[in-house]
C-alpha cells in the first residue's frame, strides 16, 4: 500500500507543477492589465511604470515565475492587488468556509444519490427507475443559482424560517456548527448545492448496478441459491468504486465552490472568492486559489484512488 | 460603607429598590440602543481598503472613506434639495497666495484627534503627502499612491507653514483646487508608526479622525464601525449604535436580504423590484445627483468628428423610453450635467427628432452612418447597459446610423477608457458613465487639452479653441461669481459642441427598512449616514 501511495503522489508532483505553471501564465494570459483596477482613469504611462515596479510586474516572465513559486512553495502566495492582504489567508479562509458546505453537501447527496441509483438500477425499466431517472434529470438540470434565488424567495421572504444570505449575525469567525441558529444559515446553500451531485451520483449508481446485476458472477450467485437481497448487497459492493470515483470528482467541484451559488446566498466561500477576483482583475487571488484548488482536487483523487483500491483489490493488482 | 444590598426585614422598601433597579437598568439597556444596528448592503465585491483612500470607487468613499477619515476639505450632504458643495473639513479655511496663484494657503482646525488619541496638526498633512507620493519614505504605501494619482496630478508640493497651516504649490494655476483636497484622507501617522508602517495590519486597526471608529472587520464579509463619540464636529456623532456594512454584489440577494430583515439598508435594488419593496412597506429613497449615462466619443476619427454627426446622435434618441424601461429610475439627459447643478444654464436641448437626425445625416454625409460603440455587461454606475444599449442602438439606426457593438467586461471597458483614442482609434465612442462630482471632472476634464488621453479623462482628444480660452479664464478666475458664469459659459458651449451623446441621469436608488429614521438622501455620490438611527 506504501508503494502504492508514493506511486501515486509521484504522479501527483508534475500535476501540480504543470498547474502552477497554468495559474502563473494567467497575468497573461488574461485580457486586460491585472493593475487596472487600482489604477486610476487618468493615470500617466510613468505612473504605470512605477507601480508596476511597486507590485513587480516589472521583471523577465521567467524570474517572476521562479520567484513565485519559490514563495509558493512555502505558503506565500504574494498580496491581494485590491486589498494587499495576504492571498493565501483569504483563500484558506475561503476554502474552510467552503469546506463547511461542501462536507454537508456531499454526504447528503451520496446518500441520497447512491439509494435513489441504487432503487433504480435494481428495477430497470420499471415506473420506479423512470421516476428516479426524471429527479436526477432534473437535479442536473434546473440551474441550480435559480434554485437558490426561488429557495430565498420561499424561505426567506416569504415565510421567514431561514436567514435569506451570509454565514450568521456576527459572520464566519463566529460560526459554529453546534450552534441551532447558525447551522439555520447553512439549510438552503447546502440544498442547492448538493442537488447537482445528487442528480449525477444517481444515475452513476443506476448504469453501474443495472451493468452489474448483468454480470455472469450475479448469474452464478442467483444460481447458487443466494437470495435476491443478497444478491443486491454484492451488487452494491460491486458498484462501490464507480459511484465512489464519481463522489470524489464532486467533491473537487464542490470545494471549487459554486460561484453562483455563494453568490445568491453571499457565502465567503472559494466561489465568492473567485468571482471577486475575477471581476476586480485580481490576479494574484487567482494564482493562489486556482493553484490550492488544483491541489485540492489533485488530493482528493489521490485518497478516491486509494479508497478504491482498498475496497476493491482488483484495482490494487492493476 | 457603601449599602449595596438593601434590607430584607422591610419588604415594601426591597420592593422598591427592586423596581428602581429595573428602571435603571430598563433605562440603561434602552439608552444602549437608542441608535440601533444600521446593516447596510453595499453593492461593492469587498470591503473597501481601510488605509486611507478606499477602493470599489464613490461607493467606498461613501461608507468606509468618511466614516474612518475626514480630508482638509469637506462635503455639505446634509440636504435633500440643494446640490452639495464643499466645506470645511480639517481645514477651516483656504485661500490664495495674493503673490502665487500657485500657492494654496490652509489653515487647520485645532483640537482634532485621530482615534488613537493623536492629535491632528500640520505634520500630519505633509505626512501623508509623502505616504501617497514619495517612494523613499518609509510609509509610502504603494496601493494608496495609485488610489490617490488621479486626485494629486496638479499637487507639486505640500510644505508646513505652522503647526496648524500647510502650503500647497499646484503645478499649474487652479481656482478650483479645493476640490482636490476633498478626496484625500487624513490618516494616523501614530498608529502607522506603531505598526512599523505594515499596512495589512494598520487595515485591521485603521485610524483616523472620522465620526466613525474601526471596531471589528472580517475581510471580504463585514465591517463594523461604532460612533466617535469625541468627534470634532458634535453635530455628525453617529446617532446609531452600529453600522454595520456588507458586500453584497448580486442585487436579487440585497433586496431578499432586505425583506428577510438581514440588513435595513440597501444600495442600487433594481427598478423590477420596486413594487415589491413598497408593498413589503420599504421607504424607496431616489434623488438626483450629478451621475449620466453618457456615450464618451472619438474626435480624431470617424464620423464623431463632425459635429453634426454627434447633434444628430442625440437627436435620434428618445429618453423618455429608457426611464421607462428604468422604470422611472432615471431622468432624461440632455446635457453633460442635471438641471440641479448651479451652472447649468441654458444649454441646447436635443429634443427628440429623428427626421432632424436624418437630416443633419445627410449633410455630413454620413448616411448610412456606420459607427463602432464600446459596451460593457456591466459595471459600476453603468445601470442595465445591456437593455438600454438595445433600445439605443435601435432608435440610432432608425435615424439612420448603423450601430457595432463591441461588448466587453467592465475591466476590459476601463482599459478603452484608460488607454485613449490613440490607442483605440477605431473606437468611436465608448459607453462609460460619470461621477459628474465636481466642476473640473465634470465639464473640464472631458473638453480641456491638457487632459487628454492617457494623461487625462479627455479621452477621445477634443479640441476647440473657444473652449479652450475659457478653460484658461475659469482656472484663473478667483472670484466664485465670475467663475461660475464662465462655468455656465463653458456647459452650454460643451453643449452646443454635442461632445456626448447624452442618455439618462441616474437618481441613486436605495431601499430602506421603515425602522429606519432620519437619511436625508444628499445630491451627491457621496452620503452622510451619521444622523441614521433604527428603531
Amino acid at each position: 500500500m506504501l508503494v502504492l501511495i508514493l506511486r501515486r503522489l509521484a504522479y501527483a508532483a508534475p500535476i501540480a507543477l504543470g498547474v502552477s505553471l497554468v495559474c502563473f501564465s494567467l497575468v497573461y494570459l488574461a485580457p486586460g492589465d491585472p493593475l487596472q483596477a487600482v489604477m486610476p482613469a487618468d493615470v500617466t504611462p510613468d505612473m504605470v511604470e512605477m507601480i508596476r515596479h511597486e507590485y513587480g510586474f516589472d521583471k523577465p516572465i521567467p524570474v517572476q515565475y521562479a520567484l513565485w513559486l519559490w514563495r509558493a512553495v512555502q505558503g506565500d502566495f504574494g498580496l491581494s492587488i485590491g486589498s494587499r492582504r495576504p492571498v493565501i489567508v483569504d483563500v484558506l479562509g475561503s476554502l474552510q468556509n467552503t469546506l463547511l458546505l461542501t462536507s454537508f453537501a456531499v454526504p447528503i447527496a451520496f446518500v441520497i444519490g447512491y439509494t435513489l441509483g441504487a432503487i433504480a438500477g435494481c428495477f430497470p425499466g420499471r415506473w420506479l427507475d423512470r421516476t428516479v431517472t426524471g429527479f436526477a434529470v432534473m437535479g442536473v438540470s434546473v440551474p441550480n443559482y435559480w434554485l437558490g434565488i426561488v429557495m430565498v424567495i420561499a424561505f426567506a421572504v416569504e415565510l421567514s424560517w431561514l436567514p435569506a444570505t451570509g454565514m450568521g449575525p456576527r459572520g464566519s469567525d463566529a460560526f459554529s456548527i453546534f450552534s441551532l441558529g447558525d447551522l439555520r444559515y447553512l439549510v438552503m446553500p447546502v440544498f442547492t448545492l448538493s442537488m447537482v451531485p445528487v442528480g449525477i451520483i444517481a444515475r452513476s449508481t443506476r448504469a453501474a448496478v443495472a451493468e452489474i446485476r448483468g454480470q455472469d458472477f450475479v448469474i452464478t450467485l442467483r444460481a447458487k441459491g443466494l437470495s435476491e437481497t443478497a444478491v443486491i448487497r454484492h451488487v452494491l459492493k460491486n458498484a462501490l468504486p464507480q459511484v465512489l470515483a464519481v463522489m470524489g470528482l464532486q467533491f473537487g467541484y464542490l470545494m471549487g465552490g459554486s460561484i453562483l451559488i455563494e453568490t445568491v446566498f453571499t457565502w465567503p466561500g472559494s466561489g465568492f472568492l473567485l468571482a471577486k477576483a475575477i471581476i476586480n482583475r485580481d490576479i494574484p487571488v487567482l494564482q493562489g486559489a486556482i493553484l490550492l484548488l488544483s491541489l485540492v482536487f489533485v488530493a482528493t483523487n489521490l485518497v478516491v484512488d486509494l479508497l478504491q483500491s482498498a475496497i476493491d483489490p482488483r484495482i490494487r493488482r492493476a | 460603607m457603601m449599602q449595596i444590598a438593601p434590607s430584607v426585614s422591610n419588604p415594601r422598601r426591597l420592593l422598591r429598590h427592586l423596581l428602581s433597579a429595573c428602571a435603571l437598568v430598563g433605562l440603561s439597556l434602552s439608552q444602549a440602543q437608542a441608535g440601533g444596528v444600521l446593516t447596510v448592503a453595499m453593492t461593492a465585491g469587498d470591503i473597501p481598503v481601510t488605509t486611507g483612500t478606499p477602493d470599489q470607487g464613490f461607493e467606498g468613499f461613501r461608507f468606509v472613506g468618511w466614516s474612518l477619515y475626514d480630508a482638509l476639505v469637506g462635503w455639505d450632504l446634509s440636504k435633500a434639495d440643494k446640490p452639495s458643495d464643499i466645506i470645511p473639513g480639517l481645514a477651516t479655511s483656504w485661500s490664495i497666495d495674493p503673490n502665487d496663484h500657485k500657492r494654496w494657503i490652509f489653515k487647520l482646525r485645532q483640537g482634532v484627534k485621530f482615534h488613537d488619541g493623536c492629535a491632528f496638526s500640520a505634520d500630519d498633512v505633509v505626512w501623508n503627502y509623502a505616504r501617497m507620493t514619495d517612494n523613499k519614505a518609509p510609509q509610502f504605501f504603494a496601493q494608496q499612491f495609485a488610489l490617490n494619482r488621479g486626485y494629486m496630478t496638479n499637487v507639486a508640493n505640500i510644505e508646513k507653514v505652522d503647526d496648524f497651516t500647510v502650503a500647497i504649490t499646484t503645478k499649474f494655476v487652479e481656482s478650483l483646487f479645493p476640490y482636490t483636497m476633498s478626496y484625500i484622507p487624513m490618516v494616523s501617522r501614530c498608529r502607522a508608526e506603531e505598526l512599523k508602517f505594515d499596512w495589512n495590519a494598520f487595515a485591521m486597526h485603521p485610524s483616523g479622525t472620522g465620526p466613525y471608529r474601526f471596531d471589528r472587520m472580517i475581510p471580504r464579509e463585514r465591517l463594523e464601525l461604532v460612533p466617535n463619540k469625541d468627534y470634532w464636529n458634535p453635530a455628525r456623532v453617529p446617532h446609531q449604535d452600529r453600522m454595520i456594512l456588507i458586500p453584497m454584489p448580486e442585487a436579487a440577494t440585497r433586496v431578499a436580504a432586505l425583506l428577510s430583515g438581514q440588513v435595513n439598508f440597501v444600495e442600487a435594488p433594481p427598478p423590477d423590484t420596486i413594487a415589491r419593496l413598497k408593498s413589503a412597506g420599504m421607504q424607496i429613497v431616489t434623488n438626483v445627483y450629478p451621475h449620466n449615462w453618457p456615450f464618451t466619443l472619438n474626435f480624431v476619427k470617424g464620423p464623431f468628428t463632425d459635429v453634426r454627426v454627434r447633434q444628430a446622435a442625440n437627436y435620434a434618441l428618445n429618453r423618455a423610453d429608457f426611464v421607462e424601461l428604468l422604470g422611472g429610475l432615471a431622468t432624461e439627459e440632455y446635457a453633460q450635467v442635471p438641471p440641479f447643478m448651479p451652472y447649468y444654464g441654458k444649454p441646447v436641448r436635443y429634443e427628440f427628432n429623428t427626421k432632424k437626425a436624418t437630416e443633419l445625416l445627410k449633410a455630413a454625409k454620413c448616411y448610412p452612418c456606420e459607427i463602432t460603440l464600446a459596451i460593457s455587461t456591466s459595471g459600476s454606475g453603468q445601470m442595465q447597459p445591456l437593455p438600454m444599449n438595445d433600445l439605443l442602438k435601435s432608435q440610432l439606426e432608425e435615424a439612420g446610423f448603423k450601430v457595432n457593438f463591441k461588448v466587453m467586461d467592465w475591466n476590459a471597458m476601463l482599459e478603452i477608457a484608460r488607454g485613449g483614442v490613440d490607442k483605440f482609434p477605431d473606437i468611436d465612442g465608448y459607453n462609460g458613465s460619470r461621477a459628474l462630482v465636481d466642476p473640473v471632472i465634470a465639464v473640464i476634464k472631458p473638453v480641456a487639452k491638457a487632459y487628454w488621453s492617457p494623461a487625462g479623462a479627455n479621452w477621445g482628444h477634443f479640441y476647440n479653441a473657444e473652449i479652450e480660452k475659457l478653460v484658461a479664464d475659469i482656472f484663473t478666475e478667483f472670484d466664485d461669481a465670475k467663475r461660475m458664469a464662465l462655468l455656465t459659459k463653458l456647459h452650454e458651449a460643451e453643449n452646443e459642441q454635442a461632445i456626448m451623446i447624452f442618455v439618462v441621469h441616474d437618481v441613486n436608488p436605495r431601499a430602506i427598512s421603515p425602522h429606519v429614521k432620519g437619511f436625508v438622501q444628499s445630491q451627491h455620490w457621496f452620503q452622510d449616514m451619521t444622523p441614521i438611527s433604527v428603531e
